[in-house]
């Protein structure tokens, strides 16, 4: 499954804009040239996919959650908040 | 949550009910970042406390330059980051491996994107995850924390760590590529258990 990924000089070029281009902001002529190379370069392909699906997994799995009702009055509390701690 | 009427006047004249509700607004966002960075219910609820209390302290300094939301942040981190120093003073001479040093090298190259989102989010998986987060090296760990899991801007992620834009780039695309190269080892062998 290892091997080195050096097959073409491109591949290592792009490593430093594959952060952009997974956010959107890479420069069109830059972002034209990476696509035109991981249509054809099946490892770069495959980087850039597993890379998007790794930020959208922790993405997905980073809560949203409320603080627990305890963690919030006391924090209420060590404010000298109480007066204003009415049930959301 | 309705943050956007919040007074920064009234904040900084002392108005303790406009104070309550900005607790209210951002506590939990405070206390999220706190446990993903620290791993610990308590530790979490103690930096949430002490943030707070940080803010109530320094509200009159706050110039509004940058969001309440990313000033929270800030001062969270900060928190957060005293006090696993407390806990683990070690950690302080010893340096973060080249965090900032680009020679990276990819090995995995699997795809294991097809893998169903059950398998890609089972419990076990789950926990894989956080710990992969958790082995990154600090300076990696906190980019990623704030900009991918958080979902702040690269600028809002700058404003809250205290670094350049740049730096926060670099330390974002090389905790990207190690956490790709441990999911790759980590969903490549549920792949070969697959049945296709
Ligand atoms: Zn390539």
């Amino acid at each position: 499954m290892k091997h080195t990924h050096n097959h073409q000089g491109n591949c290592r070029d792009l490593l430093g804009q594959l952060s952009d281009y997974v956010d959107g902001v890479l420069q069109d002529e830059l972002c034209m040239e990476l696509e035109r190379h991981i249509s054809e370069c099946k490892n770069c392909q495959i980087v850039v996919d597993t890379m998007k699906k790794t930020i959208y997994l922790y993405h997905s799995t980073s809560s949203n959650g409320e603080i627990p009702a305890g963690v919030r009055s006391r924090l209420f509390s060590s404010l000298n908040l109480e007066e204003f701690l009415k049930p959301e | 949550m309705d943050v956007g009427e919040l007074s920064l006047e009234a904040l900084k004249t002392g108005d303790r009910a406009e104070f309550a509700r900005m607790v209210d607004a951002y506590s939990n966002q405070v206390y999220r970042v706190a446990l993903k960075i620290l791993g610990d219910e308590q530790d979490a609820e103690d930096v949430l406390q002490d943030t707070f209390l940080k803010a109530l302290q320094s509200l009159s300094a706050f110039e509004g330059r940058s969001s309440i939301s990313t000033w929270l942040y800030r001062i969270a981190v900060n928190e957060a980051l005293m006090l696993l120093r407390r806990q683990k003073p070690e950690i302080q001479v010893v340096p973060d491996e080249q965090a900032d040093e680009d020679d990276f090298t990819l090995v995995q190259f699997v795809d294991w994107c097809c893998l169903p989102e059950s398998e890609l989010l089972s419990t076990e998986a789950q926990v894989y995850l956080e710990q992969a987060v958790r082995d990154l090296p600090e300076k990696l760990r906190l980019v990623f924390i704030l900009r991918d899991m958080e979902g702040l801007s690269i600028h809002e992620t700058s404003e809250a760590l205290g670094l350049s834009e740049t730096a926060v780039k670099t330390r974002l695309l090389r905790a990207r590529l190690k956490l790709r190269e441990q999911l790759s080892t980590y969903y490549g062998e549920r792949l070969g258990k697959e049945k296709v």
